[in-house]
């Protein structure tokens, strides 16, 4: 039966919700782990949660980023199993270089705090493998340095090599700019590496996966952790 | 050769085409609405000064420079440096 293991650094707050979508709503062995403690690559799916780390000073996730935990991490990802950033785990991978690009403060120069709607662009991860490629999901972001940077080449390459897992779009399921809240380039949300087993994205699915926390009751951000619970214990689970 | 002390400064900007939303709003916001039309662009980026001990002003700049690379003071998907010394 798989693990899975939330890691915990300086200024993590999105821990313990992640930890009890995994653990008691889609029924998967879940550990908190410092990530000091985090010695070897002992859990089968690692997920670094949304918060702070390290004041977030010289940029959102720098510093965490040469935490040793981030070695075993990558060593975890080499191997092929999930890895997944939500919010400042995003911008850790994205600065440990786990995902391409660069995470910047956004463009409106304000915390944005808000619902949004992801458009589902690939299925091939297996945090989206449960969802329809096109699918639209509500989920909530809260951060003030989402702005998703690539050049624009780097991005048509992204692209070709079905790295953008989610962007942002309106009612009609368009990218449009409206419909962007940080100012992301090409309204990306979310992307995953070349393999497609590490997936990092700005917004919160764990605020979004009970009806309680939703808007509308709904819970979209369920998906993408019932997708690396399928993954984990097969398709019977 | 002079060994010694010396202050480094490394600027770290957003690269030409990211746009830097703090500096266009220093620019549009203040500068223009102070009346100061002559400045057509403002960059906002991060300074960090450091005193590096070396044998010689390259070496403190090649140091810092490394270090920066190194260390990923900043991240080259989207930003550039300049590293200078400055005493």
């Amino acid at each position: 039966m798989g693990k899975v293991a939330v890691i915990q650094y300086p200024g993590s707050n999105c821990d313990l919700d992640a930890l009890e979508i995994l653990r008691d709503v889609v029924k998967t062995r879940t550990s908190l782990v410092w990530h000091k403690d985090l010695q070897r690559d002992d859990y089968d799916a690692y997920v670094l949660p949304g918060g702070f780390s390290y004041g977030d000073y010289l940029r959102a996730g720098a510093i965490a980023a040469t935490s040793p935990s981030l070695r075993i991490v990558k060593e975890a990802a080499e191997s092929g199993k999930p890895v997944l950033g939500i919010c400042n785990g995003f911008q850790i991978l994205v600065e440990a270089g786990l995902l391409p690009g660069a995470v910047l403060r956004n463009s409106t120069l304000r915390f944005a705090c808000t619902w949004t709607r992801l458009r589902v662009e690939t299925t091939r991860t297996p945090f989206t493998s449960e969802a329809q490629k096109g699918q639209v999901l509500a989920i909530p972001i809260a951060h003030n340095e989402g702005r998703y940077y690539l050049d624009k080449e780097q991005i048509s390459e992204l692209e070709r090599s079905q790295q953008i897992v989610f962007r942002y779009v309106d009612e009609k399921k368009e990218a449009t700019e409206d419909a962007n809240p940080n100012g992301s380039i090409d309204n990306i949300a979310g992307v995953c590496n070349q393999k497609g087993n590490v997936m990092g994205l700005m917004p919160h699915p764990e605020r979004a996966s009970i009806p309680v926390l939703s808007l509308g009751s709904q819970t979209d951000g369920r998906v993408i952790f019932d997708s690396v619970m399928r993954t984990l214990h097969g398709p019977g689970a | 050769m002079t060994p010694g002390s010396y202050v480094v400064e490394v600027i770290v900007e957003n690269k030409p085409l990211a746009r830097d939303p703090e500096g266009e709003t220093i620019h549009r916001n203040l500068i223009l609405k102070g009346g100061y039309n002559q400045v057509t662009g403002v960059r906002a980026g991060k300074l960090l000064r450091m005193n590096v001990e070396a044998n010689s002003p390259e070496d403190a700049r090649s140091l810092v420079r490394k270090l920066s690379d190194d260390l990923r003071i900043y991240n080259p998907a989207a930003h550039t440096i300049q590293v200078r010394i400055v005493g």
